[in-house]
C-alpha cells in the first residue's frame, strides 16, 4: 500500500517515436486509477514503465516515495495482471501463486496461508492442484489475480485483464475486481480501452490520447465536463455528437437555427451534444432520421442536421416520421474551441428555449 | 444402438452379396465413412511409402537377422549355419566390448556437449536484438556442411603435419597425434561431432525459446529477480519438450550419423583407433568380409537402440510438460 507518483514521465522508442510524453499523475494510497484511451495512445506503455518492463526515457516514477526508475521489476513491490493471464503453464495453480513469494524468501507457512486466503477469496480452492490448461478463461484470470494478491504488493497493475473474456463474464469480473480492490485497499493502476469499464471501475480516470494526458478526473466529472472534443467523444455511449456551429451577434446557431444566447466571442465553435440531454419535441431543431437503434428501455435516433450527424436518446416508442424536431437545453450544451478542441466556458445570457 | 437391426439384415445376405457390398463400400457406416468409399483405395495411396519401408527397412533387417546365424564364405561361395556362435563371439571379444564402451562414452559426451552448448548459444542469441539475423545465420550455417566434409575440415585442423590445432597443442607442450594416439583421436572425433551438431540443437532451442510467451517471461520478471532462477524455473521447463526431442535426435546422431566423420578420421590409420559400434559393423562386414559376425553385431545394435528408445519414452517423457 503506497502512493504512486509519475512526474513528467516520457518514453521515446529507439527510432525516435514518442509513445508517452510529459505525464504527471499523483495517485493516492488505495486509489483506483484507470488509464483509458484508444489503441496506441500509450496507456500500456505507461503501465509497463511503472512495472519496469519498459525503461523510462524521461521523468521519474515513485512508488511509496521510492524512485524506482532504475529498479528491476521484481524490486518495485508491484504485482501485475496481464491480458492473456501469463500463467506458468507447467505449474499448478498453487505453485503459480506461490512462485513470487518463494523467490522473496517467505516461509512455507506464510506462503501456504496467503495462498489459502487468496484461493478462498477467489473461490479457487478446488482448483489449487490443477494446471492452468485445465481451467476456463475466467478461472485463469482469477489465478492471475490470486498471484497478484498473495504478494501483498504496494500496487496492483492491470493490463486490460478482462479483454479476453466474454461480455457477460467481463461484467461480473469487473465487479469482483472492484470489490476486491476496495476490500484490500491496494493502490491500483488499471489499463483499458473500454470506456464503460473505465467509468465503472475508476476512482479517477486518466484519459490518454497520443501519449498525452487529455484529462484526469472522477468518472462523472469527466463525463459532465469533458476537457476536450477527444474526451467528449471517447467517454459516454453513445458518443457525444460534435457539430460545427457559429456564434454570431450573441447567438449560437447550428445549420441556420439559433440554439442559445451566449456572451462568448463570435466565431466558429464546436458544439457538443449528449444524446441523453436531447429530447424529441414538436418544435425545435429539425433532424433527418437516418436509423434507429432500439435498446429496449430506450432508443437512440441517429440523424442528420444539415450535413452533420446527431444522436438523440428517446424513451418513447411512437413511430417516427422522416424528420423529427429536437429540443436542445442550452444549460446542457458543451462548447469546444473549433481549432484546438479544448473546452470553452459558455457564458449563457438568458436561459431560453431554442428560438424559431 | 441402431447397429443391431442393421446387423440382422446383413446376416440374411449371401457371402457374394456381402463381399460385393464390402468392395463397393456399402457396409461402411455412412456416419463413420470419412473419405474413401472403396476399402482398397487408402492402401493404394499408402503403397509407395509402405514399399519404401519394406524394401529398405524390413527386408534388410530380416536379411541381417538371418545371416547373423550363418558363417559366410568371404568370397560368397556358401554359408554354414552356426547358430548363436556369431553372437557369442562378438560378446566375448574384448575388442567388441571396448568399442561398445567407447560408443557409450562418445554418445554421452557428444550429446551432453552438443545440447548444452547449443542451448547456451540459443539463450544468448535470443537476447541479441541488433543484428540478430546475422548471428543466427552464422551459427546455423555450419549445419549446411555435409558430415564427410565436416570430417575432412576437422581432419585438416587436427592433421599431424599441417593442422593448426596440432601447432596449438605443441605450443602448450603437448604432442597431438590424431590417428595414432587413441585418446587424441577420440578428442578429435568428439570435437568434430559436437561442432557438427551444435547448429541443429541451436535452431530448435532458439525456436523453443521464442515460443515461450513474452507475457510469461514478463510475469517471471516481476516474480523473480535472479535471471538464473527465471531460466531454471520457467524457461527450462517450457523448453523441456524441445530438449527431449533433441535428446532422442542427438543420441541417434552420435550412434549412427557420425559414421562419415569417423570414417574420414580413422580410415587407413594404422593404430588401434576409437570407433563406434556402427563403424565396427561396417569395418568387420565390408573390410573384414565377416558378413555373419557383422550381421550379429548389427542385430545387437538394433536391440540396444530399441531398448534406449523405450527407456527414453518411459522414464523421461513423463517429466516433460507439453504446453
Amino acid at each position: 500500500m503506497a502512493e504512486l507518483t509519475l512526474k513528467s514521465v516520457g518514453k521515446t522508442y529507439a527510432g525516435g517515436v514518442d509513445a508517452v510524453s510529459d505525464v504527471n499523475i499523483d495517485i493516492k494510497d488505495g486509489e483506483f486509477i484507470v488509464l483509458v484511451g484508444p489503441s496506441g495512445c500509450g496507456k500500456s506503455t505507461l503501465l509497463r514503465m511503472v512495472a519496469g518492463l519498459e525503461t523510462v526515457t524521461r521523468g521519474d516514477v515513485h512508488i511509496g516515495g521510492r524512485r524506482v526508475n532504475d529498479l528491476d521489476p521484481a524490486e518495485r513491490d508491484i504485482a501485475m495482471v496481464f491480458q492473456n493471464y501469463a500463467l506458468y503453464p507447467h505449474m499448478s495453480v498453487r505453485d503459480n501463486m506461490a512462485y513470487g513469494l518463494k523467490n522473496r524468501g517467505e516461509s512455507k507457512a506464510v506462503i501456504e496461508e496467503r495462498v489459502a486466503e487468496a484461493a478462498r477469496m477467489l473461490e479457487l480452492g478446488q482448483y489449487l492442484d490443477r494446471k492452468p490448461r485445465a481451467l476456463s478463461g475466467g478461472q485463469r484470470q482469477r489465478v492471475a489475480m490470486g498471484r497478484a494478491i498473495v504478494r501483498q504488493p504496494s500496487a496492483f497493475l492491470f493490463d486490460e485483464p478482462l479483454s479476453n473474456l466474454d461480455a457477460k463474464l467481463r461484467v461480473s469480473m469487473r465487479m469482483e475486481i472492484r470489490k476486491l480492490q476496495q476490500r484490500l485497499g491496494t493502490t491500483s493502476l488499471y489499463v483499458t480501452h473500454d470506456q464503460l469499464e473505465a467509468m465503472t471501475l475508476a476512482d479517477r480516470l486518466v484519459v490518454l490520447n497520443g501519449g498525452r494526458v487529455e484529462q484526469i478526473g472522477a468518472p462523472l466529472e469527466v463525463y459532465r465536463k469533458p476537457a476536450s472534443t477527444f474526451v467528449a467523444s471517447f467517454i459516454g455511449a453513445p458518443a457525444m455528437s460534435l457539430l460545427d456551429a457559429r456564434i454570431e451577434g450573441g447567438q449560437l446557431s447550428l445549420a441556420g437555427h439559433a440554439l442559445a444566447r451566449l456572451g462568448n466571442a463570435p466565431g466558429p465553435v464546436t458544439l457538443g451534444l449528449r444524446a441523453e440531454d436531447l429530447r424529441i419535441v414538436d418544435t425545435g431543431l429539425p433532424m433527418r432520421v437516418e436509423y434507429v437503434e432500439e435498446l429496449g428501455a430506450q432508443r437512440i435516433i441517429h440523424g442528420m442536421v444539415g450535413d452533420q450527424a446527431l444522436a438523440v436518446t428517446d424513451t418513447h416508442d411512437t413511430p417516427l416520421g422522416p424528420e423529427v424536431r429536437v429540443a436542445v437545453d442550452s444549460a446542457k450544451i458543451h462548447l469546444f474551441d473549433a481549432q484546438s478542441g479544448r473546452r470553452m466556458d459558455k457564458r449563457l445570457q438568458t436561459v431560453s428555449e431554442p428560438a424559431e | 444402438m441402431t447397429d443391431t437391426p442393421l446387423n440382422m439384415v446383413e446376416a440374411d445376405q449371401t457371402l457374394v452379396t456381402r463381399l460385393r457390398a464390402w468392395w463397393s463400400g456399402e457396409t461402411a457406416n455412412p456416419a463413420k465413412r470419412v473419405q474413401f468409399d472403396r476399402p482398397l483405395t487408402p492402401w493404394l495411396f499408402l503403397l509407395p511409402q509402405l514399399a519404401v519401408v519394406v524394401i529398405f527397412f524390413y527386408w534388410p533387417s530380416v536379411q541381417a537377422v538371418t545371416s547373423s546365424f550363418y558363417l559366410e564364405d568371404p568370397f560368397g561361395f556358401g554359408s554354414t549355419f552356426v547358430g548363436m556362435e556369431n553372437y557369442t563371439d562378438a560378446l566375448n571379444s574384448s575388442e567388441y566390448l571396448g568399442t561398445a564402451a567407447f560408443t557409450a562414452f562418445f554418445c554421452v559426451v557428444v550429446t551432453t556437449l552438443a545440447l548444452s552448448i547449443g542451448l547456451l548459444l540459443a539463450v544468448k542469441a535470443d537476447k541479441v536484438i541488433r543484428g540478430a539475423e546475422s548471428y543466427k545465420t552464422l551459427l546455423i550455417s555450419v549445419y549446411a556442411i555435409a558430415p564427410p566434409v565436416a570430417g575432412l575440415i576437422g581432419m585438416m585442423f587436427f592433421d599431424m603435419h599441417m593442422g593448426p590445432l596440432k601447432d596449438l597443442a605443441a605450443f602448450f607442450g603437448y604432442d597431438l597425434k590424431v590417428g595414432i594416439n587413441y585418446w587424441d583421436t577420440a578428442t578429435a572425433l568428439i570435437v568434430i561431432a559436437v561442432w557438427k551438431q551444435i547448429p541443429y540443437n541451436f535452431i530448435f532451442f532458439l525456436s523453443g525459446l521464442q515460443s515461450v510467451p513474452v507475457s510469461v517471461r514478463e510475469a517471471a520478471l516481476i516474480d523473480a529477480q535472479s535471471g538464473w532462477r527465471r531460466f531454471w524455473d520457467i524457461t527450462l521447463p517450457l523448453l523441456a519438450p524441445t530438449a527431449f526431442f533433441l535428446l532422442v535426435i542427438n543420441i541417434t546422431y552420435t550412434m549412427f550419423d557420425t559414421f562419415p566423420i569417423i570414417d574420414v578420421i580413422v580410415k587407413d590409420k594404422p593404430a588401434n583407433n576409437p570407433m563406434t559400434l556402427v563403424y565396427k559393423v561396417y569395418l568387420d562386414g565390408f573390410k573384414g568380409n565377416d558378413i555373419g559376425g557383422s550381421s550379429a553385431q548389427s542385430v545387437i545394435l538394433m536391440g540396444v537402440v530399441a531398448l534406449l528408445t523405450v527407456l527414453q519414452f518411459r522414464f523421461l517423457e513423463r517429466r516433460v510438460h507439453y504446453g
